[in-house]
């Protein structure tokens, strides 16, 4: 039942939508068609399609409320959407469905929207999390996140945001916002902002599930296809980033046999057809270089001069600086400690990287491989109060007493 | 159809120092916007010089006291606005991309939903 509520959540509310033309109502009568099921499906099994079962039950609901509700004053203006006429008694036909689900996807995306507002749309309308679970993710007050989305919808209705599929000319601009709303999900789920566990699997899973029915509804786009392989390439090492007893685990010290090779496999594939674009997304080069990992049999095995040539690449497509202190890692790899440091040094006025605690634990590390402990500490320690996730904090901790040591 | 309000902005010291053939094309792209617009348009204006206008506020005695000046006092101010008509946003954000002030620098354009009473 879990599982159906995450699967077809998307789906079904978006079908509804269709029908209420607004966002409310059609979370309640969603709502009401789960809350139906568990009593139904208990009774007589999961029919086969639960999806289209779901869909049915949250449309009829909604064209009986609306009966009823055509008496009611409306304090906000019907969603603005193309005129189709589908029964809700009929089930729609699934090209119609994924219709829907794009419809939706680009309207919580809409660039008339803040980008927070964005995501926390996304998560509640696609993935059918809950308002208090978008906000422990995002580490906000869930009241806050609560009045977060309830200025979105109003002003999707009052600004008359459409609930449509952008025409062909304006779709690869849209396209890259929701991917962007995508990747934050996944990088905010891959290493928690604060907390015990080092990762959030909901949320990547979440981001997943949206990267691949993106690619469902979207076929043929490059830009898709290297985000999801991006994300299937970086979530193959999933179960091998802490220890069984809860550390941290580099990916030096990686147990590659655990890695997920079926997902590996997904990845590179979509990688083809994501390269295959003039000129590859950033995303698509991102999913390059987790490729180049995975294919490397041992730590030792890895092609580093591959990963730094298309870090350049990256850096040419996206400038950025943390693109800048991923290749000045890579060059230390390839090149020795002594030349990552140097490649890092510019970076340390870079007012974006300020607060990055990524670029202390870097500079750490390589100060720690020169035996330079007393500069490693100070960079461990500077790590160590930039960061709030637990699993990140005991192993910054552990290195700061290796160093500690090494100091007498 | 929807109606909302096309807020320009800008910088009037900025305005001021343009030299006339910018002034000129400012002034053209207005009446060619108009001319492409058409029935879009349900109004507008160009407004004087914020330094022309008066605010009122209630004043100790309760009745409104005129104030020299706009009402927010800010570095950029409203120059001037179009109502028009259209079927949902992105129509209304296509229309306002027309404009010379949302590509040309020294301000931009602000859009509003108006409240629509059946």
């Amino acid at each position: 039942m879990a599982d159906a509520y995450r699967r077809e959540w998307g789906r079904v509310l978006a079908a509804t939508v269709r029908v209420t033309r607004d966002l409310d109502l059609a979370e309640e009568c969603a709502q009401d068609a789960y809350a139906k099921a568990l009593g139904a499906w208990e009774r007589d099994g999961v029919p086969d399609r639960p999806g289209a079962w779901l869909t049915t039950v949250a449309r009829n609901r909604a064209t009986d409320l609306l009966r009823r509700e055509t008496v009611l004053r409306r304090t906000l203006p019907l969603l603005v959407t193309d005129d189709v006429t589908a029964g809700p008694e009929d089930c729609p036909a699934p090209s119609a469905v994924a219709d829907d689900r794009l419809r939706l996807i680009f309207t919580c995306c809409h660039p008339a929207l803040a980008r927070e507002a964005q995501v926390a749309l996304t998560l509640r309308l696609l993935c059918g999390l809950s308002t208090a679970e978008v906000a422990r993710a995002f580490l906000v007050p869930e009241p806050t996140m609560a009045a977060r989305i309830t200025r979105a919808k109003k002003k999707i209705a009052a600004a008359r945001i459409p609930y449509r599929v952008p025409a062909a000319a304006d779709l690869p601009e849209r396209v890259g916002a929701v991917l962007e709303v995508v990747h934050l999900v996944y990088t905010t789920g891959h290493t928690a902002p604060v907390g015990a566990g080092l990762a959030r699997h909901d949320l990547g899973d979440s981001a997943i599930r949206l990267a691949r029915m993106l690619h469902e509804l979207v076929p043929g786009d490059g830009d898709v296809a290297g985000l999801l392989a991006l994300l299937l390439l970086t979530d193959a090492r999933r179960e091998t980033r802490t220890t069984t007893d809860g550390r941290l685990a580099l990916m030096e010290e990686q147990d590659r046999s655990r890695w997920d090779r079926t997902r590996i496999a997904e990845g590179t594939a979509l990688l083809t057809e994501a390269l295959s674009g003039r000129p590859p997304s950033r995303y698509a080069v991102q999913a390059a270089i987790a490729a180049v990992h995975a294919e490397a049999r041992t730590w030792q095995d890895t092609d580093w001069t591959e990963i730094c040539g298309l870090y350049d690449v990256l850096r040419d497509l996206w400038p950025s600086p943390v693109v800048d202190l991923n290749r000045a890692v890579a060059v230390g790899m390839r090149d020795g400690p002594g030349a990552g440091l140097a490649a890092l040094d510019p970076l340390l006025d870079e007012p974006a990287l300020a607060a990055y605690g990524y670029l202390s634990a870097a500079r750490a590390d390589f100060l720690r491989r020169l035996q330079r402990w007393d500069e490693a500490l100070t960079a461990y320690e500077e790590a160590l109060i930039l960061t709030a996730n637990d699993v990140e904090r005991a192993f910054l901790s552990a290195r700061i007493d290796e160093a500690r040591a090494h100091l007498g | 159809m929807a109606r909302y309000l096309i807020l320009i902005y800008g910088d009037e010291q900025a305005w001021d120092a343009l030299p006339p053939e910018e002034l000129e094309a400012r002034h053209a792209a207005h009446v060619a916007f108009a001319a492409s617009a058409g029935p879009a348009i349900l109004g507008g204006a160009q407004l004087q010089p914020a330094g022309t206008a008066t605010s009122l506020r209630v004043g100790a005695d309760g009745r409104p006291a005129p104030t020299d000046g706009p009402f927010l006092e800010t570095k950029e101010v409203l120059g001037g606005y179009y109502v028009v008509e259209a079927p949902d946003l992105d129509a209304a954000i296509a229309l306002a991309s027309r404009l010379r002030e949302a590509t040309a620098g020294l301000g931009g354009v602000e859009i509003r939903p108006l409240v629509e009473r059946n």
